[in-house]
């Protein structure tokens, strides 16, 4: 996995609560054998007319809000399924954090396999986020996961959340299943304790 | 003395492998299921490590989700599905992973055929790579949902880093009416807790209605704890546990399964052991439920009007409410009882198992599905299949004018080719009624069996209790 710098971007605000991973990506979407190139279907059905033609009106086609790297969303962000797909299809499109009150426990856990940094900020600074972005929709957000901060265009920033393990994955782009390979030893232990006294 | 444990702790406690200061747990996992659509890009990714599956024998595959429903070859000319469902028979081939295939007897929905083959057992750890894998939580398992990337960990070591969530208590007392459901009990906690209200914590379902409840009725409430934001769902194992695994294919005999029930009988919540957080909820008073809403925590008792946005006075919340109405076509106040529906769904790992199509058939028995609607009834797995023709289940639901189908996913999740048309309305027994979940466009009313029955016969959202005669009936 790569790591994962300091960085500064636009920000696409699609501000609904409970968005689920079907609105994310649609299942007639995950029949495929791939991770990458979902970035087309991210949000299909809110994005797209019936005929394929985009939707004027939806966030993502409005070109003010082209190229935006972080997606500023409402509460429990990516509840439902457990589809990977979720976050490969945000990835695949160019996001790079997403930030909301809250996230669905699974989406978190796929999203950071994948580089993906979900922020929780609480109402009041999701607010402040929200009026910023609004008002000026070419105003950039700089995130900053060594110091767990968001800073915003007026200089003011706000911190979030993240636990120290996960936080130095992403940092030194660790891969977790690298990190699990390395309790071989343990493993085999707690094995034969357990299937030993089973049998 | 020992601290008492809740049911959750136990388990967890039993699994941890390692767990290094401020990191992650490592958790052994006993029971790894998998599918044809969370799979291909974790094989992919022991084949790029040139890694082998850990053990072998604690991962079994079937293929239900993009399987066509309506032949029994699994061949509808979806050319991307039948790729997907190829990748994973050449994946358990090369890796040496149990398949229930295409051609199995034994095959259905992943989380039916778990529990029917005996292979989710009180006590272990099961992950697979879909959310409703909390539906072997039902056993006093600790069962949740994994992304591709832990799919591809368990493969490989058998093991995932978890950090512990926190315990929530469900207490769910009293007796249940005449034509209110399992399912009831769970739509009626996900109303009260919303979507989010369980995030980041399991749950355990006790009290005295829980544990009157059979295995299939726990699972209907097991597998939807994920709706509440909950990944896994637990219930105390008891003699109605034992009694289902007893005899199973994959259950321990003999001389095992003495020490494994006397193992089994520690599991349960000791007294005095304390959930981070709980809720109640009075089975005595639950009608049947139905969802309004685009999400399943927006559900009502099936008599009330649809909720009025403009008295909820958190403006997230109003806004979602006015979004969900606007999608759904439903006005503030609207009563849902005489609703027109266009199709009926019957199926998915919520409730697709026999005891399921035995109270959907009870309201078939003698009535037509009304000729403006669409009913299909889809069976969990193949051994569900075989054992309603056995009881003539499948007649009954034929002679209604409803399509009797082979196993799986099918419209729950849409990748099959049942799916309902742009702005059809449906009343589904499955679990999600999102936007264009069961078909772009599509709207969905989530209730039980029995209320979906009801939508089939009369052609409207119907309270299922004005057509109980023989209710008794189906409780045996």
């Amino acid at each position: 996995m790569n790591q994962f710098p300091q960085f500064a971007s636009r920000v696409a605000p699609l501000l609904v609560n409970d968005i689920d991973t079907d609105q994310i990506i649609p299942a007639r979407f995950l029949k495929v054998t791939d991770k990458t190139g979902l970035g087309g279907y991210l949000f299909a059905d809110w994005r797209y007319q019936a005929d394929g033609s985009p939707k004027a009106e939806f966030v993502l086609n409005q070109p003010q809000h082209r190229g935006a790297a972080i997606l500023l969303a409402g509460n429990n962000f990516g509840c439902g399924s457990s589809r990977e797909h979720a976050p490969w299809a945000l990835v695949g499109y160019g996001f790079r954090a997403v930030i909301s009150t809250s996230f669905a426990d699974i989406f978190r856990n796929n999203a950071l396999k994948n580089a993906l940094l979900p922020i929780v900020v609480d109402t009041s600074v999701h607010r402040t986020l929200s009026e910023i972005v609004l008002n000026e929709p070419s105003a950039e957000l700089s995130v900053d996961l060594e110091s767990q901060t968001v800073r915003m265009p007026d200089g003011r920033s706000v911190s979030f959340p993240i636990d120290a393990f996960t936080k130095s994955c992403l940092l030194n782009g660790t891969d977790e299943l690298g990190y699990l390979l390395r309790f071989e030893k343990q493993i085999e232990a707690y094995e034969q304790k357990r299937f030993g006294l089973e049998a | 003395m020992t601290k008492p444990l809740t049911l959750f702790e136990k388990v967890w406690n039993a699994h941890v492998v390692a767990q290094e200061p401020e990191q992650p747990a490592i958790l052994y996992v006993d029971l790894h299921l998998l599918h044809e659509v969370t799979s291909p890009q974790a094989f992919a990714g022991l084949r790029t490590r040139n890694l082998k599956v850990r053990r072998r024998e604690n991962s079994f595959a079937t293929i239900d989700h993009s399987i066509p429903t309506i032949s029994p070859n699994g061949s509808n000319g979806d050319q991307l599905a039948a790729k997907q469902m190829a990748q994973l028979e050449d994946n358990c081939r090369d890796f040496g992973i149990r398949l229930y295939g295409v051609n199995s007897p034994q095959r259905g929905i992943v989380h039916v055929i778990g529990p029917e083959l005996g292979l989710t057992q009180p006590g272990m750890t099961i992950v697979c790579g879909d959310s409703h894998t909390s539906t072997h939580g039902a056993f006093g398992a600790l069962a949740f949902g994994i992304g591709t990337s832990e799919v591809e960990h368990v493969l490989a070591t058998q093991c995932l880093l978890q950090r512990k969530p926190k315990t929530f208590e469900v207490r769910v007392e009293g007796t249940l009416q005449a034509g209110v459901t399992a399912k009831d009990i769970i739509l009626a906690l996900l109303s009260k807790i919303g979507i989010g209200g369980g995030t980041g914590h399991v749950f355990e379902y006790t009290g005295s209605a829980i544990r009157s409840l059979s295995m299939e009725e726990r699972m209907t409430i097991c597998n939807m704890s994920i709706e509440g934001g909950a990944r896994a769902g637990m219930i105390a194992p008891d003699e109605t546990t034992f009694q289902y695994i007893a005899g199973k294919e994959f259950a321990p005999k003999g001389a095992s399964w003495v020490v494994n029930l006397k193992r089994w009988r520690s599991l349960p919540t000791d007294v005095g052991a304390a959930y981070d957080t709980s809720v109640t909820i009075d089975a005595n008073v639950l009608i049947p439920m139905i969802t309004y809403g685009t999400n399943p925590g927006m559900g009502i008792p099936v008599t009330q009007p649809v909720p009025d946005p403009a008295r909820v006075a958190d403006p997230s919340e109003r806004s979602a409410l006015e979004k969900s109405l606007r999608y759904m076509e439903l006005k503030p106040g609207e009563k849902l009882t005489g609703k027109r529906i266009d199709v009926v769904f019957i199926g998915s790992c919520t409730n697709s198992r026999i005891s399921d199509l035995r109270q959907a058939a009870t309201i078939f028995d003698g009535r037509k599905v009304a000729p403006t609607v669409r009913t299909l009834v889809v069976p969990g797995s193949q051994a569900v299949k075989r054992q309603a023709e056995a009881e003539g289940l499948d007649r009954i639901f034929k002679q209604a004018g409803a399509e009797w189908r082979e196993s799986g996913c099918s419209m729950c999740i849409a990748m099959n080719g049942d799916q309902l048309e742009p702005g059809q309305y449906a009343v589904s027994t499955s679990n999600r009624n999102f936007e264009g979940r069961q078909g772009k466009g599509g709207r969905t009313f989530l209730a039980s069996p029995l209320t979906a029955a009801a939508a089939a016969v009369t052609g409207t959202i119907t309270d299922v209790r004005t057509l109980l005669n023989d209710w008794q009936d189906y409780r045996q």
